[in-house]
């Protein structure tokens, strides 16, 4: 277990500086220019140029920069933002509870509707539910995430009214971030209807980013389900006399589990990427709309440092899901 | 009363190319305490049959019966909840590929203990004791360390053992053994069937062996019951059945058996068990029978009377001269 778990770190470092160089990359092959788009409308002199292109090292050669840049993230530090001139660092764990919050109660929606809807399929191979769920799950997986949106908010804020449209939590309420978590530092706060104002802004973005995440999990599980379904010892299982909830809910689940935990994990990749849409569209103050704003502004080291830190993440979660992966199956446990 | 009593079982398949005939009015019956033996080669429907009584076959499978049943309910008629509460515990079964019949993913301890939860009234701490008393009866060593392993981390012979642990744990009066030896080697089959029929002796349960291997049946039946393409071809007991088969098709297993080989190469039966798409009409296993003539090829034969072992035949063999003559 131990040998398995380093051999899954080590293939993290040529990864890691693979993210460094494309990250670097990604935002100087944008056509303009960082100190062009601070200036304004206004512009500015050559001169002035110039100075700023050596204040912020631009009129080096890509390579040392490349290097100067790799150097700093190896010790620790990411730069400072163009803009706000704020570290890095200090914006993303700011920002990274709210997106963090959105990510997981979407995967927490797509798990716990799509691994019943999926076994339930399975189970039901053929039936009515079974191919409204599969043709379903095809609309919600190809489904854009920008005009699922917009309907939704249409529907349930718009003429039903039910829930709001944009931010973590209503005006009304104010207290201090303890944890960043908006539903745990609500309940602390022990303000009157704080918590359930938090959650009412939760849910609609935490639909729309888990909506194609619920599709592939629930076609997934039903695949895994098939599959498992026809093996010799789900035979053994019900020639024991256990019920249908017994076989399929337990010896049948926990086999397919095994592929459908590397799914979840791989999904958390396209969570991340959903995130930024999803929170432009809802106002939502996380590291998505930070990102893109930054983008926008050409502010190299927030892309550059930003992109790295979800990769990182992203790729701990993969690390993660690899040692459950190894816990949930006693054929790589043991070894 | 006979402890199981099957008549004119037939099990149809709907396929994507039609129906499908896997067993065809066929009759089992097993009094308490006996030995029987299914014998026919792969695709006679052996397995079939006995997943139709266990209610193991999926749903594409249409199983009708004048006649089902074991210690006197009547499995045509009981409800999936009641046949819950007999299989696994009063009729019990192993598969024939120990390794894929077991759950990977949990323990063997888990799995045994498991058909005690379900079935017996017993605390956490007889449950694993009882455990423990069962892998010592199927003679796997160290039972204590070995619970708590899963089977991929032990051969084909233990997890047989296994299997056969698990089937005995509620004390079952009917355990049918669906070639358990097929999947291992051979020093360990004879172990294996050792065991069997050592816990029958030993418990009393009746016992269904299926095997296509003849020199089994020698060894540990008391009856045969010799099955072709889904249809019971003769049945007799062990000692009358080696000594004067009546069907060609016994015959023709007999004569493959190495120890009756009369030159080098072992006989084997020409061509295969017929299947859903080259069923001959007449009788089944005309196109492979060398006494075989036009009346074969033509007309289903009836079954034989009780001495001439219900042979499914028109020219039975073994039969006195006088009687021929007629
Ligand atoms: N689920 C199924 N659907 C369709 N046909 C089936 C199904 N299960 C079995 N059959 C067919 O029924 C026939 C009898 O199969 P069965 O497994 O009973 O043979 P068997 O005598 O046990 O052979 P073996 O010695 O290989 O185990 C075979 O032709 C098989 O293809
Ligand atoms: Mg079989």
């Amino acid at each position: 277990m131990i040998k398995y778990f380093l051999s899954k770190l080590l293939t993290f470092v040529p990864t890691f500086f693979g993210v460094t160089l494309i990250s670097f990359a990604f935002i100087r092959v944008l056509p303009g220019d960082p100190i062009i788009v601070m200036a304004g409308e206004r512009g500015l002199s050559d001169e002035r140029y110039a100075e700023l292109s050596a204040e912020y090292g631009f009129d080096r050669p890509i390579l040392v920069q490349y290097w100067d840049y790799l150097t700093g993230v190896l010790q620790g530090d990411l730069g400072e933002s163009f803009v706000t001139k704020k570290p890095v660092w200090d914006e993303f764990f700011a920002l990274f509870p709210a997106t963090l919050e959105l990510a997981l109660c979407a995967m927490v929606f797509a798990v716990v509707l799509g691994l019943p809807a999926g076994v339930i399929a399975a189970v039901n191979r053929g039936k009515l539910f079974d191919r409204t769920l599969m043709s379903t799950a095809l609309v919600g997986y190809s489904m854009p995430i920008f005009w699922w949106a917009l309907l939704l908010i249409i529907v349930f804020s718009g003429n039903l009214g039910w829930t709001p449209v944009s931010g973590r939590i209503s005006l009304l309420y104010y207290f201090d971030t303890l944890t960043g978590f908006m539903l745990i530092d609500s309940l602390l706060s022990g303000q009157d209807g704080a918590f359930m104002s938090a959650v009412n802004h939760l849910v609609l973005p935490s639909i729309v980013l888990g909506t194609i995440p619920l599709a592939v999990i629930a076609r997934q599980t039903r695949s895994a389900m098939l599959e498992v379904l026809s093996e010799d010892y789900i035979r053994t299982a019900r020639a024991k006399g256990l019920a249908p909830v017994e076989v399929n809910g337990l010896h049948a689940l926990r086999n397919a589990l095994i592929p459908v935990i590397t799914v979840i994990g791989l999904s958390v990749g396209t969570l991340m990427g959903g995130a930024i849409l999803t929170e432009t569209i809802f106002s939502w103050p996380g590291i998505g709309k930070w990102m893109l704003d930054s983008i926008f502004r050409r502010d190299y080291p927030v892309v550059q440092g930003g992109l790295l830190l979800i990769a990182v993440f992203v790729m701990i979660v993969n690390l993660t899901v690899d040692v459950l992966y190894g816990f949930i199956n006693p054929k790589i446990r043991k070894r | 009363m006979a402890l199981l009593r099957i008549r004119n079982l037939s099990v149809d398949f709907a396929t994507a190319s039609g129906k499908f005939r896997a067993v065809d009015s066929m009759d089992v019956t097993v009094d308490r305490g006996d030995i029987l033996a299914i014998v026919g080669e792969s695709g006679s429907g052996k397995s079939v049959s006995m997943l139709a009584m266990m209610g193991l076959l999926p749903w594409t499978a249409t199983i009708t019966a004048d006649e089902m049943s074991f210690d006197g309910i009547d499995l045509r008629s009981v409800t999936a909840a009641q046949r819950r509460k007999i299989i696994g515990r009063d009729m019990a079964m192993i598969f024939q590929e120990p390794m894929s019949s077991l759950n990977p993913c949990f323990t063997v301890g888990f799995q045994i203990r498991e058909s005690l939860r379900k079935h017996m009234n017993m605390s956490r701490r007889e449950r694993h004791q009882r455990a423990i008393e069962l892998f010592e009866q199927v003679g796997i060593p160290e039972p204590e360390k070995r619970l708590g392993v899963f089977p991929h981390q032990m051969s084909g012979g233990m997890n047989q053992r296994v299997m056969i642990a698990m089937a005995i744990a509620c004390r079952p009066r009917l355990l049918i053994a669906d070639e358990p030896t097929t999947a291992l080697d051979v020093t360990i089959q004879a172990q294996i069937l050792e065991l069997l029929t050592g816990l029958q002796r030993d418990t009393g349960m009746a016992l269904i062996l299926i095997t296509h291997d003849m020199g089994v049946v020698a060894e540990t039946a008391q009856r045969v019951s010799v099955q072709y393409a889904g249809q019971k071809v003769e049945e007799q007991p062990v000692r009358p059945l080696f000594s004067t088969p009546h069907h060609p098709y016994t015959a023709a297993l007999l004569a493959a058996l190495p120890e009756r080989a009369t030159s080098k190469i072992l006989p084997s039966i020409p061509g295969v068990v017929p299947g859903q798409f080259d069923r001959p009409k007449g009788c089944l296993f005309s196109p492979r029978c060398s006494k075989a003539d036009d009346r074969c090829r033509e007309i289903e034969p009836e079954n034989q009377p009780e001495e001439l072992g219900r042979a499914k035949c028109h020219y039975p063999l073994g039969v006195n001269e006088p009687e021929m003559a007629q």
